[in-house]
């Protein structure tokens, strides 16, 4: 059996307050597997983006790994030294981050980012870093890369920056991305553009994808599976299909009844009473219980933990039927 | 670009009119010059020869041309109380001066920069809690008091350094330095920090500020993301983005070392123009009190040039828009 490229096994986090400890991530287990792309969605707050900060590293303190570990190709990266992680980052874990505006820095051209990304992860001179640098370009689509590699991120437009910070983020050659809501802020016509480009590097090297999104259309399109998150911990994990299709925990079936989808028609959307509970004022039992239509007293008081169900995992004790 | 430097060249020559015109106005102003030149044994005739020889006799703008005229070419007439010309005094007095705000000056800056990078790094290290509670005294402290205080410590009680004076000069070209011989660099040490430590204290905790604001931006945690080393990203992302603030406040504190060099100069009897300056205004010496305004005021309009060229030699936002 192949090694998945990431493997994240009842990771948690905590941030300690004075107000008592927040669990922004709670036993969160999942895999990806090369060539993989895996969605993951939920509203602010959830711990989609704190999930991804604590694979590559980069939690801010106080927040702090609890428990659980992160596999990268097999190997332990949870306990690496700063110096040590410093060395995944970037050559063997990419991210992209939300805001291509502010990204970059606006004082060195983009050829000088490349370039010193590339001279840090791979043994190569200044020429052949910047060689590298105008074919990262090319790869991410940027018209006539030679000419443009001297020029500021402020000359670029929306859309080319976020190529650029992807160019970055794959400049190493890293076997896993994470990008974070890497559409958010861009144009509606852009964001096809940067997701189709997404999905076709990954796929030309193979690299996993974890891909954080609040956006269901996103989702549907480009991952191969989907983990649903609320409030810290995994509701739901499977195939696309069958968590957008046939899905199995209640807050999923929540979310799909609330996004608007052309085969619906022009009913009106359902909604999910309440609101999810910040992290200091978590329920006993499953978080989502207070809001779940087919909560009963074992909700209350035993959370369940994600249980293999057909192709997927969902943590729910009375999961949804297929409709 | 070009057309932005012609623009800012003129407002200067228009600043540097008006102040010639505040420097001039001194003499109409501030008593008669011939009551004081003459002395009290003097006739009438005197007066009148004297008051056609030295022009005052003509209209104020004829007056005030002919002033800027002469000091256009760096004259800026007779000292009252030296009988010689004003710009040869200042020739001599200024080596002291820009000797002791270079070295004041350098250590600000370099000191300055470097504790201010220090601490926001290490935000909440024992060190820089250390430093930036000392900083408090190099901001509140005045600086007659704290060259007192060093004189104090290192002349009196430790016997370490001079308390007044350049030490031995060397002339090279014209110029009298005190780089060369020992007791020059050993008198500049006490005076150099009592002049700079403001502008240090200063400098430091506005680059810590800046520091702390940049860290905080997203391009500084894609670099980290991008695994670049600390030292990197520090100093190469961070610092770079915190320097258009920082050098326009250090070209103005720069210009401030040189023009308030008149206290330390003053605390150390230090050899200087700022010296010459006090000593003018207790004999109401109007000409080199006149010279003096000007020249400071052409060295805080040169500053400001500078500065304004460095921001595109920083930016290259600025140089962009700079070419439409």
């Amino acid at each position: 059996m192949n090694t998945p490229v990431l493997s994240v096994d009842a990771l948690s986090v905590e941030i300690p307050t004075r107000h008592g400890l927040l669990k922004p991530v709670d036993q969160v287990s999942w895999d990806i597997a090369k060539g993989e792309i895996l969605g993951v969605v939920g509203e602010s707050g959830a711990g989609k983006s704190m999930t991804g900060n604590a694979v590559i590293g980069l939690l801010d303190r106080p927040a702090r790994i609890s428990g659980g570990q992160v596999r990268l190709n097999g190997t332990r990266i949870d306990n690496l030294t700063p110096a040590q992680m410093r060395k995944v980052r970037g050559k063997q874990i990419g991210m992209v981050f939300q805001d291509p505006l502010t990204s970059l820095n606006p004082l060195l051209t983009i050829g000088d980012q490349l370039s010193e990304t590339i001279e840090t992860h791979l043994a190569v001179g200044r020429t052949e870093a910047r060689k590298r640098a105008i074919a990262a370009l090319d790869e991410v689509g940027i018209p006539a890369a030679k000419d443009r590699i001297d020029s500021y991120p402020f000359e670029f437009s929306g859309g080319m920056r976020q190529r650029v910070v992807i160019a970055l983020a794959l400049c190493a050659e890293p076997s896993l991305i994470i990008a974070d809501e890497p559409t958010t802020a861009l144009d509606v016509s852009v964001q096809a553009q940067v997701i189709a480009l997404l999905k076709r590097i990954c796929r030309e090297r193979g690299a996993a994808v974890m891909l954080i999104t609040h956006d269901m259309g996103v989702i549907a399109e480009t991952a191969d599976r989907v983990a649903v998150m609320y409030a810290g911990r995994l509701a739901e994990i499977g195939p696309v299909a069958q968590v957008l299709g046939a899905p199995r925990h209640p807050y999923t079936h929540g979310l799909m009844g609330a996004t608007p989808l052309a085969s619906k028609g022009r009913k009106r959307l359902a909604q999910i009473p309440g609101a999810m509970p910040r992290l200091g004022a978590l329920p006993n039992g499953c978080a989502f219980h207070p809001r779940c239509p087919k909560a009963q007293d074992k909700c209350k008081s035993d959370p369940r933990p994600t249980v293999q169900d057909g192709a997927g995992r969902a943590a729910c004790w009375f999961p949804m039927e297929d409709a | 670009m070009i057309a932005f430097i012609l623009r800012r060249v003129f407002q200067s020559v228009i600043v540097l009119l008006i102040v010639g015109l505040v420097a001039f106005s001194m003499f109409r102003f501030v008593g008669d010059p011939i009551e004081n030149m003459l002395g009290q044994e003097r006739t009438q005739a005197d007066v009148d020869r004297l008051r056609t020889q030295l022009g005052l006799d003509q209209p104020f703008i004829v007056q005030y041309l002919k002033f800027l005229g002469n000091a256009a070419q760096g004259n800026f007439g007779v000292s009252y109380r030296q009988g010689r010309p004003v710009a040869t005094i200042l020739a001599e007095r200024a080596p002291a001066t820009l000797e002791l705000a270079a070295v004041s000056g350098t250590l600000a800056v370099l000191v300055g920069i470097g504790m201010g990078v220090f601490t926001a790094i290490r935000r909440n290290g024992v060190a820089s809690n250390v430093i930036m509670s000392l900083s408090l005294v190099g901001v509140s402290l005045p600086t007659f008091l704290i060259g007192i205080l060093l004189i104090y410590l290192f002349s009196v009680e430790l016997d370490l350094l001079p308390s007044f004076g350049r030490g031995d000069t060397v002339m090279v070209g014209g110029w009298s330095t005190g780089f060369l011989t020992k007791s020059g660099l050993l008198a500049l040490i006490l005076p150099s920090i009592t002049l700079g430590l403001y502008q240090m204290t200063l400098i430091m905790r506005l680059v810590r500020s800046e520091m702390l604001e940049v860290l905080r931006q997203d391009y500084i945690r894609f670099a980290r993301a991008r695994g670049l080393p600390e030292r990197v990203v520090n100093f190469r992302h961070a610092l770079k983005n915190t320097l258009v603030p920082v050098i326009t406040v250090t070209g103005l504190q720069v210009g401030s070392i040189i023009a308030f060099a008149i206290i330390t100069e003053t605390v150390f009897q230090w050899p200087g123009v700022g010296l010459l300056f006090i000593n003018a205004i207790q004999f109401v010496d109007i000409p080199v009190m006149a010279a003096y305004l000007m020249l400071i005021s052409v060295m805080f309009v040169a500053i400001n040039l500078i500065v304004d060229l460095l921001y595109f030699a920083i930016d290259p936002r600025l140089r962009i828009d700079g070419r439409h």
